[in-house]
């Protein structure tokens, strides 16, 4: 490994022994943190471990220069989305053990692992093997030594070349939050109560989710 | 200057394996999705790996647009659990089953 940093390391400027030990912690911070995820057996471990890999990723991005990534990194997932994991684990209760050890389909556990073993083989294969830097240019513009950091390069970006997307993800959040709304109201009853009569129309949703609840309920 | 991008990449597609391993294996939707998060994550090193390498602010960019989409995902996701776990009392992928034929 050290003679393929060899080979790539004059073309981005030699790694000082800090770059290498930033590099070494965080990445031992990020990997514990993912394995964590996946062998915790109480979901609330699960999401302070994936908090501790976010910290991790973060912490590479600033290795990189990417530093209003790194901030939004933290910012959005550990600060907003672990909390709405945290939040809905609390609020339905699930924050007990799990038994682990059970596996309720014969050879799922051992084929996955062969799989994802497989596909991490033919990635690290492809993606330490191949040299990426070539091809065109994108219109994008160039990363490092922009005027104003790399905040005001990514906002002429975002702002400029991908205007279009950043709209569409505009819409995208509206949607979510209207879906977030109807899939978390309370589905009403037939009338049963006695209660004033229905105030919006019935959706699909709530249809879908009364014919389930007949069948169920008590 | 940071390592070469060799080591970032080879990182990336380390926990992106673990996030497909812990997808493949855990029964609790609320862990699977973390999973998700981590392989989500490990596409966003490589973008920005990938952004240093080329020197093309456009990884950084797609990287911002990921973290959107993740949000909106984790969200609406979530409100799915809210309204099952009413209708069923458990959480894990075993409990999902009505709408088997």
């Amino acid at each position: 490994m050290s003679a393929l940093v060899g080979l790539v390391a004059p073309a981005l400027g030699a790694a000082t022994t800090v770059d290498r030990l930033t590099f070494a912690i965080a990445a031992s911070v990020i990997i514990i943190g993912a394995i964590g995820v996946v062998m915790s057996r109480n979901p609330v471990h699960s999401a302070l471990m994936l908090v501790m890999t976010l910290f991790g990723v973060a912490v590479l991005f600033v290795a990189q220069q990417a530093n209003f990534l790194a901030a939004v990194q933290v910012i959005v997932y550990a600060g907003a989305i672990v909390v709405l994991f945290l939040f809905v684990i609390m609020f339905l209760g699930v924050d007990r053990e799990e038994n682990i050890g059970e596996e309720p389909l014969r050879f799922q556990r051992p084929l996955a692992v062969v799989l994802v073993v497989l596909t991490a083989a033919g990635l690290l294969l492809v993606g330490v093997n191949t040299k990426w830097a070539v091809g065109a240019r994108s219109v994008a513009g160039p990363a490092a030594n922009q005027p104003g950091g790399d905040v005001a390069a990514l906002g002429r970006s975002v702002f400029t070349t991908y205007l279009f997307p950043f709209e569409a993800t505009a819409a995208l959040l509206v949607i979510a939050v209207v879906g977030a709304v109807v899939l978390a109201r309370r589905p009403r009853t037939h009338g049963s109560e006695g209660g004033p009569a229905p105030v919006a129309p019935p959706d699909m949703s709530d249809e879908a989710l009364r014919a389930e609840g007949e069948e169920v309920a008590p | 200057m940071s390592l070469g991008g060799q080591w970032y990449l080879a990182l990336s597609m380390v926990v992106f394996a673990i996030g497909a391993l812990g997808l493949l294996v855990r029964r609790n939707v609320l862990v699977m999705f973390m999973c998700v998060e981590l392989m989500l994550n490990a596409a966003n090193i490589a973008f920005v790996t990938f952004a240093r390498m080329l020197n093309d602010i456009g990884g950084q960019a797609l990287v911002f647009f990921v973290l959107v989409v993740a949000a909106a995902e984790v969200v609406v996701g979530l409100g799915i659990v809210v309204a099952i776990f009413r209708r069923r009392k458990g959480t894990t992928a075993d409990d999902l089953h009505m709408m088997k034929g």
